[in-house]
């Protein structure tokens, strides 16, 4: 009970003290795991909508792929990345190693999945009730993807959300490509595993209670902004 | 549109649909001219939801022809509309739904969005432009998935059992759009299970039974001197399946 008392009070001390090492920690995760997942979403999204219109030979086995791929181990894509990104690796001459870049890639590559998959399951759900409603109009399936992915925005927002979720809380797939390099590319879940192995558990805590508060805000901050537009589309 | 070369008349020439090896329709033919409402009969299940879809081109024949033989035939895709036994509509605005209609359509975002506001105007919805469509009630619905047709200029407007599932208020208002449609020229081609709609609506009847079209007449004479046992059986209420 002792250490989690010592872990509050050091969060509280964190934070009221605007520590501006905490301030770059806080700040790089969030520039890290955003950028994924904006880079996630503008390829995933178009992806999953695609796959979920068309029809051709391997679509099944590319989607049960998709689906697994949601489960892809951290530190598994942690070390492909890392395997692409050295210096002997096929893109080591972009120099992109222990650089939040990395991170960004292998996070990106995590998200992905989720996103895309999502957003399949979603549109084909779409594409079922509206099909017929687009093609009477003169759709074809290409321009229905843009009309789709709009009709499914709350619940591909949530998709976005997942995405958030899997990226800010991971930890082995940055700590591999990022180094967790002080001032450069350490992040909160990498400060917390750093802070847990030297054995300053009060510090640890306190930056998950931080990073649990982080992961809350975003949550509620995209609920408002769904809440609002889902009123608009209430089922008739 | 009245000015516009025309893209009727449509024929069918031996239409067969069959889906996982059964046929559920069978060498259907007829040619369909502007003017006359047709309004297709028959029992549940006997085809006519298929056939409006064959007609519009939503479906595929397995065999056979459908055409358009007027001399606009090139254009046919964009002048004809189509209006659903349950109002299908996008999670946006009543006003959002008709602008997204008349940019698929061709036309640009501020030409949509003035012929948009017409429609609703037209069809007494103005006062519901803002409103999420998918809250409005079902005749409502119904009624913007008709300003949806009207607004896109078409030359022929299927109606799949439009006032299936509505009450006879909202049933008595998509009968006048219908109407109005015909009035200003439209082809209409309607399939109903409703007797007395049909008799109000129609110029002339297709009689499917059991995926074939068994009977065509003008309305008059298919009301009083049908010429098969089944038109005669469904006449009088004991053909319903």
């Amino acid at each position: 009970m002792l250490e989690m008392y010592h872990a509050f009070a050091a969060a509280w001390g964190l934070l009221i003290g605007f520590d501006p090492v905490l301030l770059g920690i806080v700040g790089l995760s969030l520039e890290v795991t955003l950028s994924a997942v904006a880079l996630a979403a503008l390829i995933g999204l178009p992806l999953g909508a695609i796959i979920a219109i068309s029809r051709f030979p391997g679509r099944s086995a590319l989607v049960l792929l998709l689906n697994a791929a949601m489960g892809l181990p951290p530190v598994v894509v942690g070390l492909a990345v890392y395997l692409l990104l050295s210096h002997a690796g096929p893109l080591g001459w972009l120099g992109l190693l222990f650089t939040p870049r990395a991170m960004i890639v292998a996070q990106t590559i995590l998200v992905l999945p989720i996103i895309a998959s999502l957003s399949r399951q979603a549109v084909e759900e779409l594409w079922e009730e509206y099909s017929e409603l687009l093609r009477s109009l003169g759709s074809s399936r290409w321009r229905a993807v843009p009309t789709l992915l709009f009709e499914g925005r709350h619940s591909l927002l949530t998709a976005g959300l997942a995405g958030f979720g899997r990226a800010i809380a991971e930890v082995g797939a940055i700590l591999i490509v990022g180094g967790n390099i002080a001032g450069y590319t350490r992040t909160m879940t990498t400060a917390i595993s750093l802070e847990t192995s030297r054995g300053d558990l009060a510090l640890a805590l306190g930056l998950g209670i931080i990073l649990l508060g982080l992961a809350l805000a975003v949550n509620a901050a995209a609920f408002l902004i769904g809440s609002a537009g889902r009123k608009s589309a209430t089922p008739g | 549109m009245k000015a516009d070369l025309s893209i009727l008349p449509l024929r069918l020439e031996a239409v067969s649909y069959a889906s996982d090896g059964t046929a559920l329709l069978q060498d259907v033919a007829f040619t369909l001219e502007a003017g006359p409402r047709t309004l297709v009969l028959g029992p549940n299940g006997a085809g006519k939801s298929l056939l409006l879809r064959l007609c519009h081109g939503l479906i595929t024949p397995t065999s056979g022809s459908v055409t358009w033989l007027g001399p606009a035939l090139q254009r046919a895709g964009t002048h004809q509309a189509m209006v659903f036994q349950r109002p299908v509509m996008l999670r946006r605005s009543a006003h959002g739904n008709l602008v997204h209609a008349l940019r698929l359509a061709g036309l640009d975002a501020s030409a949509a969005r003035l012929r948009a506001d017409a429609a609703l105007d037209r069809f007494g919805l103005g006062g519901l432009a803002k409103r999420p469509a998918r809250v409005l009630s079902g005749g409502e619905q119904q009624r913007l998935a008709l300003a949806r047709a009207w607004a896109v200029r078409p030359q022929m407007l299927f109606l799949d059992e439009p006032t299936a599932s509505l009450d006879p208020a909202a049933t008595h208002a998509v009968e006048a759009i219908v109407a109005a449609f015909h009035a200003e020229g439209v082809k209409i081609m309607m399939s109903t299970h409703d007797l007395a709609q049909a008799r109000r609506l129609a110029d002339e009847i297709l009689f499917l039974y059991a995926g074939r079209l068994i009977e065509r007449a003008p309305a008059d004479e298919f009301f009083n001197q049908p010429r098969t046992r089944e038109a005669q059986a469904f006449l009088r209420g004991e053909l319903l399946w």
